[in-house]
């Protein structure tokens, strides 16, 4: 049953999946006619938006259930008659790797060896090189439940490692990592492909990380759009690619929200204080960018741009303009969070203001913290922090895992008690608050905080209630969130069951329908798919111009942007604070010139001494 | 006035999530009906069958009348007629016979004399229970034999005195009569604190809680919010069981309606309060629910429902004190068979009530001051 001397590990022909309907929903197709080769020693990456269909490919791939139809050929085992075939020279790291919070390090890694039949004289040369290779050394004694986030991840690659395979596929390993730990994540699985000749097969929503493997498949809708090296998927935004410089004083976030919402557009996002753009159109040969139609609402093209300047396009930008073209006509809703017909850009569906300059924000401070701290036992999470927010600002709070941002988050939603300092939102300290100032107050927590058992109808009404909303204004909310989020054909799905993109607009709605003025939003975009995390901050720029207050807590660099100020912490201090420019200057050296939000980070984070002493907060 | 609007959304969006959801609601509905049915049944101390092994050494006319009122008693059955206890033991240590009954040579001629004839019986000692029960039977035929047995004149019977007993209230001291009404409380008591543990524990475990601490909702809101729905639940719950035990069990309730409403009341009060206890210190569902059935175990053992309160040791016997099962299983049965009304039963509302304020109070203090 061989296939001898087969030169690719993972070949896929003609797979179909799809999934029965729960009650009256549709059945979805999840993978629809997926072609895939994995040649050996490559280091394959699959990118696409949720529900592209990576974790099902990946599931089948790993013979965790059967295709509808279709081959799936492993190391040459026919993986659709004999699933386990291939089991002992494949490793999995599912998105949720199995480890066992109460045990230590060193015992979690002898299990999934015991579960391996991996010999004692194996262990004894895996060992070594598993925990060299994550740093993980001096930690064997500590509870797996006590390691960070990032470290958690190494300690499951090396678990997922400890049988020596021949093809490691992971799904989406770096989801919820800071920076720094994605970074060294990613070396060492280079270092694998380099050094042991592994095969590593890895999907991942962050697109850059996607620029560093060989070989990228591009998936939407259960179909592969594209796939080849990174650059030939950039290629695919050649000469549509542009730098628009923006007049002095007008905030690159508004002019990129501005831009998006017109159809000659494909991609904008605030990029080292400029707009990057991506057109639907190559340009001509003169390398002026095609001209823009003028939309109601729009006015980018006017007077707040003022240079074009085509770059060299990036994998994301290849990407998007993939995506754009796969779901040319405008789909309906469920199936593109974020794609389709542009999505009324004002939060209350007024006409949008006109785009302010940057010294719009207001002095009076919504957002005083002074001196404050947080002990844990000995442990202090949050050590003299202070900074001020004023009103209408997008505020960031930034920094790796434990640094600090959420219980420095959570004490600012009144959640957790400060051991010392000073705190005011709106003026008043949220933890001993009346009612009425919690009203002002909007939070959506990094985990969707909501009722799965009820219905999407129930959940809005019972938050509706719950901010006191009665009558006509309730009755104009709720229909607000059904019509902005577009949730008029799930109102009576369960919500554990709906998609996890809506699940996201759903928090995001119940949060958002007592109309606060300060929103407080942590870790919004993890795990978010690129589309879905233009559509969120496309929402969130058009409330600050509102005068919302917006304090949001990313791990991603490039989001870092389209804040008006943010801070960086790490071991409960902070280390930088400014607007994006300033901290990005921070990261230039001799050989960066032109630094970006991600090399200012770990520059400034790497420069802390104190980092390595307790990389493995809480 | 906002207050009450938002308690009252919380208290629908728990009854929908209770009603929606498959699980909890075969949960509510049907191991508490399971539980009644089984512990109606099989939760009596009678005994209607007691399997014995005759040894008859007399053979005699008398032995013959001794024989036929055992017989006749309609709860003993002899199963087997052996020569003597070697033979008899298989039986008792198979437990195929309960008692093994032997009838001595002489038995005849000592009845005969007007003298007293030994009757010897050896029981199935390993549950003492059962065994104690049904010597109490066998005492029961022997006496009535005893007095049928006429007595030679010469003899002239030296005037006896005899206890004739009457059990007030219950008056054939069927075991079951005292067991099931006491056993809606315990019923209730699970369900309630499990229902309410669970509600504030799941809410943490899927992070929903700080959604709710973040809205306008004050911690005596989301606490008020939080109990009444597995009070409403329980009280639905206990007018289901009482009627199952009315009816269908056929145990006379001669207390007045107020009585046993305010009762279960009170009770269920206090469980939700227990409940909300253990749910302001567990963080997981999974400790929530250890933490309910922690509570739950020691007041039903402690309660009086199966042993009397009476018999426990002076220290046990204070700690049934702070235990609302006490209560309720008294009050509950004064309710029942010696029909009681409210007001002879403040003695046991007024700790049922301050067990519920405590706890209550004392909950939503851990709720505020809770460091998590």
């Amino acid at each position: 049953m061989d296939i001898p001397a087969s030169p690719s590990v993972v070949l896929c022909r003609a797979v179909c999946k799809s999934f029965r309907g729960k009650g009256h929903a549709a059945a979805t197709q999840a993978l629809d006619g997926v072609a895939l080769t994995v040649p050996t020693g490559a280091m394959v990456a699959l990118v696409g938006p949720d529900g592209a269909g990576k974790t099902t490919l990946i599931r089948l791939i790993m013979g965790l259930m059967p295709p509808d139809s279709g081959a799936i050929t492993v190391l040459g085992h026919n993986i659709v008659q004999s699933p386990h075939a291939a089991e002992s020279s494949v490793s999995y790291m599912p998105q949720k790797f199995g480890l066992y919070e109460d045990l230590t390090v060193q015992e979690n890694l002898d299990l999934y060896a015991d579960l391996h039949n991996v010999s004692t004289r194996e262990r004894r040369e895996r060992y070594p090189i598993l925990f060299s290779m994550t740093n993980l050394g001096r930690f064997s004694d500590r509870l797996a439940g006590r390691l960070s986030g990032g470290m958690k991840q190494k300690l499951g690659l090396a678990c997922a490692l400890v049988q020596s395979p021949r093809l490691l596929v992971l799904d989406e390993p770096t989801v919820g990592v800071d920076p720094v730990s994605r970074r060294e994540l990613w070396s060492i699985l280079l270092d694998l492909v380099k050094q042991q000749s592994l095969t590593v097969l890895v999907s991942t929503p962050y697109l850059e990380e996607a620029e560093l493997c060989g070989h990228t498949v591009v998936m939407f809708q259960g179909r592969i759009l594209a796939e080849g090296a990174p650059q030939a998927v950039a290629d695919y935004a050649r000469q549509r690619t542009f730098h628009l410089a923006t007049r002095p004083g007008v905030q690159p976030r508004r002019v990129a929200a501005a831009w998006l919402t017109n159809s000659a557009v494909v991609d904008a996002v605030p990029e080292g204080g400029q707009v990057r753009v991506v057109f639907k159109t190559p340009a001509g040969a003169t390398a002026t960018p095609p001209s823009v139609p003028d939309e109601p609402g729009f006015r980018g093209a006017g007077p707040d741009v003022t240079v074009f300047k085509e770059v060299q396009p990036h994998f994301a930008d290849g990407f998007m303009v993939l995506l754009r073209q796969a779901m040319a006509p405008p789909r309906d809703l469920p199936a593109s969070p974020g794609g389709g017909a542009p999505l009324p850009v004002s939060a209350r569906g007024a006409a949008p203001p006109p785009p302010q300059t940057a010294a719009m924000p207001s002095a009076e401070p919504v957002v005083e913290v002074r001196d404050l701290v947080r002990r844990f036992g000995n442990f202090v999470a949050v050590d003299q922090v202070n900074f001020q927010i004023s009103r209408g600002e997008i505020f960031g709070l930034l920094g790796p895992n434990g640094a600090g941002k959420s219980t420095t988050f959570r004490m600012l939603c009144g959640l957790l008690p400060l051991t010392s300092g000073t705190l005011r939102v709106a003026g008043h300290d949220l933890r001993h608050a009346r009612a009425s100032a919690r009203q002002t107050v909007g939070y959506v927590a990094q985990k969707f905080s909501l009722y799965s058992h009820l219905s999407v109808r129930d959940n809005l009404e019972f938050f509706a209630s719950a901010y006191g909303l009665r009558g006509r204004r309730r009755r104009q909310r709720l229909a607000w969130a059904v019509a902005e989020f577009g949730f008029s054909t799930l109102l009576a799905s369960a919500t554990g069951r709906i998609p996890d993109g809506f699940k996201r607009r759903l928090a995001m709605a119940c949060a958002l329908l007592h109309e606060p003025r300060i929103l407080f939003l942590d870790e919004p975009t993890s795990g978010v798919d690129p589309l879905a995390r233009r559509e969120f901050w496309k929402r969130i720029t058009a409330m600050a111009d509102e005068g919302v207050t917006v304090v949001v807590t990313t791990h991603f660099m490039e989001e870092a942007e389209y804040c008006d100020r943010m801070v960086i912490m790490m071991n409960g201090r902070i280390l930088a604070q400014g607007t994006p420019a300033a901290i990005r200057q921070l990261g230039a050296t001799a050989a960066v010139t032109e630094p970006t939000m991600e090399d200012a980070f770990i520059h400034v984070v790497r420069r802390d001494p104190r980092r390595s002493s307790s990389q493995a907060g809480t | 006035m906002n207050g009450f609007w938002r308690i009252l959304a919380l208290i629908r969006k728990e009854l929908g999530a209770i009603i929606k959801d498959p699980r909890s609601r075969f949960v509510v509905v049907i191991p508490p009906l399971v539980q009644m049915i089984v512990f109606g049944y099989a939760g009596t101390f009678d005994l209607t069958h007691v399997p014995y092994v005759l040894i008859d050494q007399s053979r005699s006319r008398e032995s013959l009348q001794f024989l036929s009122r055992l017989d006749g008693s309609g709860v003993l059955t002899r199963i087997g007629q052996v020569d003597n206890i070697q033979q008899a033991r298989p039986l008792l240590d198979s437990r195929r016979a309960l008692l093994i009954v032997q009838i001595p040579r002489h038995f005849q001629r000592e009845i005969l004399l007007g003298r007293s004839a030994d009757l010897q019986v050896i029981a199935d000692g390993r549950n003492s229970n059962t065994a104690a029960l049904a010597i109490g039977y066998l005492n029961q035929i022997v006496s009535r034999f005893n007095s049928s047995i006429p007595r030679r004149p010469a003899a002239s019977a030296p005037p006896s005195v005899s206890l004739r007993i009457r059990s007030w209230f219950n008056p054939d001291l069927l075991s079951r009569w005292q067991i099931t009404p006491a056993i809606i409380g315990l019923i209730t008591m699970i369900a309630v604190m499990i229902l309410t543990a669970m509600s504030v524990a799941r809410e943490r475990e899927q992070g929903t809680f700080d959604q709710l601490l973040v809205t306008p909702f004050t911690p005596l809101e989301i606490m008020l919010g939080k109990v009444a729905p597995p009070i409403l639940i329980g009280l639905a719950q206990s007018a289901a069981i009482f009627l199952i035990v009315r009816y269908w069990f056929q145990v006379p309730y001669y207390g007045s309606a107020g009585a046993i409403a305010l009762c279960f009341v009170l009770f269920i009060i206090a469980s939700a309060g227990l409940g909300l206890l253990v749910s302001s210190i567990s963080s997981t569902m999974q400790q929530a629910l250890l933490g309910s059935f922690a509570v739950v175990m020691p007041c039903a053992l402690l309660s009086g429902l199966a042993t009397p309160i009476a018999n426990m040791p002076r220290a046990v016997r204070d700690i049934t004190l702070l235990n609302p099962m006490r209560y309720d299983v008294q009050a509950v049965r004064e309710a029942f068979l010696q029909g009681a009304t409210v007001r002879q039963l403040w003695p046991e509302f007024i700790p049922m009530a301050l067990i519920a304020l405590v706890s209550l109070l004392t909950a939503s203090w851990l709720f505020r001051h809770r460091v998590t």
